[in-house]
């Protein structure tokens, strides 16, 4: 039992575990109330639809991660779906320049995001609630209120369409997008670069002191961000197409995922693959929503019932002391972050 | 210290910014948003108005049958001598223009204008846009009262029944008041202009898929959001006329009209079993439904969606059964019409009831060829093809 417990605490690190624990649990749940749900087609499908989120949670991870917040990659979400579908309008020929416009427009939302917070200090949550607004205001000047346009066939791949093979029926390539998204994120955590990010938002002052950048490093986590608040973009749009309401309330989700996965808000604490649990626990929860037939109108309040109990566990587990470390040897060390796979 | 505070602070953010991002969207909410799992005779039901509004839909309207907006229904005329006038000031008050619904309609409404004030009948054209918020277009409302020199004022309330009184204190002030879309709980203006309304709507949806589909059918119900009167009352009459069928309802789900949200629940109905028919209380995301059923390899579903244009070209590209109900999108020209008529001192009906036919099968194609031209997010029943700025101004938003 106790080795069992010290190669989870290994893998997932303190106060993660709660949230693999809890998507083991919807899943189970889910498998008894609708078996047909775990058929690799309909898994497939579940996460097509998850794979934003996903993008989204890593995105908010690394901003979390270093002490700060993001608020505006919902309304980003939403400026550029609907950036591309007017620009695009439904003409083929436009697609990679749609998309390597949507790029830019992300990194300069980053980088103003970035800025204002490093070197204005002002306060993230500040500058990126403004940043929400601005965004959400100047997108609906610019279209007179709703959007405009199509997107082409050839922008939804990616979001909607895979590649075809027996048994999955498709292999979606949001799939494949999100675990690339995944898999480079937890690289980047173990590089120099994310333990400097983590350093940043454990103790500001002890990683000024060590010669660390932190407004440098903070900036770049939000152009990160912004980038794959962009890639989400491109994968919702994808998915269901150009609608007015596309990206509104994500940053509430994507935040939610993070914070379920038990990474810690004030940052310096958490890894990535929590982070990607959370916001399928996120998406997992819909989806039991969904099969139980619960009203929609009491949905966000259970939602909010678990996210809470859940993360108040989690920092529970955390808070105590941990018996297993006195039979194994030590498996976080202050400042570095802990194995993430 | 500082990390408690950075936590209490997201914590306030969360819930703000849950708020604010719930806002609706197809129709602004009502003063409350009471829990609803309505069936009929609920709360949402009026036997009396649903049976009038089902009736109106074989009504011969009155007037012009080339411009449906000048059309009305069983109309009470009411004379209007006593606001005969030579001001030309038109003042409108808007509830938003949050959605593609609203924006067509609103683009159809400033051409309108244009094409009066061309011929000297309107000189100023005043607009405020309250942004779905009610506190907003109460005070635009009243601060066109106090300016004094609106000669008529055009009301599209945000809600019904806080809106009332600030609707009530314009009519007080002497101008001739126009409501129209979402109605108001008084009858001081001089006309209340509107479509034949939700119950026609939801019915010839439901009619067709109970007509359209074998007894035993199961039917998804996908809804905007809870609470609002004109989306309410196009369940309750689904509701009525499913009951009296031998459709199973499946389920009816809340949207928001989110094309993301609408396709994953349309592919988990799937994923559990067949789903024969789609009745949808408005069209938006209407496709995202359909590609579900694309996606997941099953045959297309009949499906009741609205007049937008990426429904209608969807329908047709796939050749599925459908039927496109429509909330009259026209009905934007006729409050500046209507006003010209009133300071001309011409009658006008006390309640201008414009027609509401759904497009079908057999006129389809008239409707997408006429639209050409138009974005995807537009609405067919515009009805400004004859507007000089056509097709530009509808293209170019």
């Amino acid at each position: 039992m106790t080795t069992v417990r010290a190669a989870a605490g290994r893998l997932f690190g303190g106060g993660s575990a709660t949230v693999f624990a809890l998507l083991v649990c919807v899943f189970v749940v889910i498998l008894f109330l609708n078996p047909s749900f775990f058929e690799p087609p309909s898994l497939m499908a579940f996460v097509k639809k998850a794979a934003p989120l996903v993008v989204l949670a890593v995105g908010q991870y690394l901003v979390i991660v270093c002490g700060e917040l993001d608020l505006s990659v919902g309304s980003l979400v939403g400026a550029q779906v609907v950036i591309a579908a007017a620009v695009i309008d439904g003409q083929e020929s436009m697609t990679l320049p749609t998309l390597l416009l949507m790029l830019a427009f992300g990194v300069l939302v980053g980088l103003v995001n970035g800025l204002v917070v490093t070197v204005l200090k002002v306060h993230s949550l500040i500058a990126t609630l403004g940043m929400m607004l601005v965004l959400y205001g100047a997108i609906r000047l610019w279209t007179g209120g709703a959007p405009t346009g199509a997107l082409s066939d050839g922008f939804r791949q990616a979001g909607r369409e895979g590649i075809d093979m027996p048994v999955l029926r498709q292999l979606p390539w949001a799939l494949l997008i999100a675990a690339a998204v995944v898999v480079a994120a937890v690289v980047l955590m173990r590089k120099p670069f994310g333990r400097t990010l983590i350093t940043a938002g454990d103790n500001e002052k002890a990683a000024t002191f060590s010669g660390v950048k932190v407004w440098r490093v903070r900036t770049i986590a939000f152009v990160m961000s912004a980038v794959l608040a962009t890639l989400a973009g491109v994968l919702i749009g994808g998915y269901a197409g150009v609608t007015a309401q596309v990206g509104q309330g994500l940053e509430f989700t994507a935040i939610t995922a993070v914070v379920l996965g038990g990474v810690v808000l004030g940052g310096g604490r958490g890894t990535v693959l929590a982070a990607m649990a959370g916001a399928l626990t996120v998406e997992a929860l819909f989806t039991l929503f969904n099969q139980l037939s619960l009203p929609s109108t009491i949905r966000p309040t259970v939602q909010g019932v678990i996210i809470i109990a859940a993360v108040a566990w989690a920092a529970r587990e955390r808070a105590k002391p941990r018996p297993f470390l006195t039979a194994e040897p030590p498996v976080q060390p202050p400042v570095q972050p802990q194995p993430q796979s | 210290m500082r990390r408690t505070l950075v936590a209490g602070l997201a914590v306030a953010a969360l819930t703000v910014s849950a708020c604010a991002t719930d806002t609706p969207t197809e129709q602004a909410p009502g003063g409350e948003q009471p829990e609803q799992e309505q069936t009929a005779d609920g709360e949402w039901f009026v036997r009396a108005t649903y049976d009038k509004q089902l009736a109106q839909r074989d009504a011969k309207p009155e007037g012009p049958e080339d411009q449906p907006w000048l059309q009305a229904i069983e109309p009470e005329m009411v004379d209007t001598a006593e606001f005969k006038q030579d001001g030309k000031t038109l003042c409108f008050s808007n509830a938003s223009v949050s959605n593609p619904w609203r924006v067509t309609g609103w683009i159809t409404m400033q051409q309108q204008v244009d094409v009066l004030k061309a011929s000297g009948d309107i000189g100023e054209f005043r607009v405020s846009d309250a942004g779905d918020d009610d506190n907003k277009q109460i005070s635009d409302i009243q601060s066109f009262v106090d300016a004094g020199d609106c000669n008529a004022i055009i009301i599209s309330p945000s809600t019904t029944a806080t809106l009332t009184p600030a609707v009530e204190a314009a009519c007080e002030s002497g101008v001739p008041v126009i409501v129209f879309d979402r109605g108001v709980e008084t009858d001081c203006m001089v006309t209340f202009i509107h479509p034949i309304g939700g119950y026609a709507y939801g019915a010839d949806a439901a009619e067709f898929l109970v007509d359209k589909l074998e007894p035993g059918s199961k039917v998804l119900a996908l809804r905007i959001l809870p609470g609002v009167d004109v989306l309410e009352h196009r369940w309750a009459a689904a509701q009525e006329i499913f009951g009296a069928s031998d459709i199973e309802v499946l389920g009816d789900e809340f949207t928001g009209g989110d094309g993301a949200k609408i396709k994953d629940l349309v592919t988990q109905y799937l994923q559990r079993g067949d789903v024969d028919g789609i009745w949808m209380d408005a069209g938006d995301g209407a496709v995202a439904a359909v590609e579900a059923f694309e996606d997941a390899g099953k045959d297309y579903p009949v499906m009741a969606g609205e007049d937008e244009l990426s429904f209608m070209r969807k329908w047709k590209e796939t050749g599925m059964t459908a039927i496109a109900p429509v909330y009259s999108n026209f009905q934007w020209r006729t409050p500046i019409l209507a006003a010209v008529k009133i300071w001309k001192g011409e009658e006008v009906p006390k309640e201008w009831v414009l027609p509401q036919e759904p497009i079908t099968d057999a006129d389809r194609d008239e409707f997408l060829d006429r639209n050409k031209d138009m974005p995807s997010l537009h609405y067919a029943k515009f009805g400004g093809e004859d507007l000089p700025g056509f097709p530009q101004a509808w293209k170019d938003r």
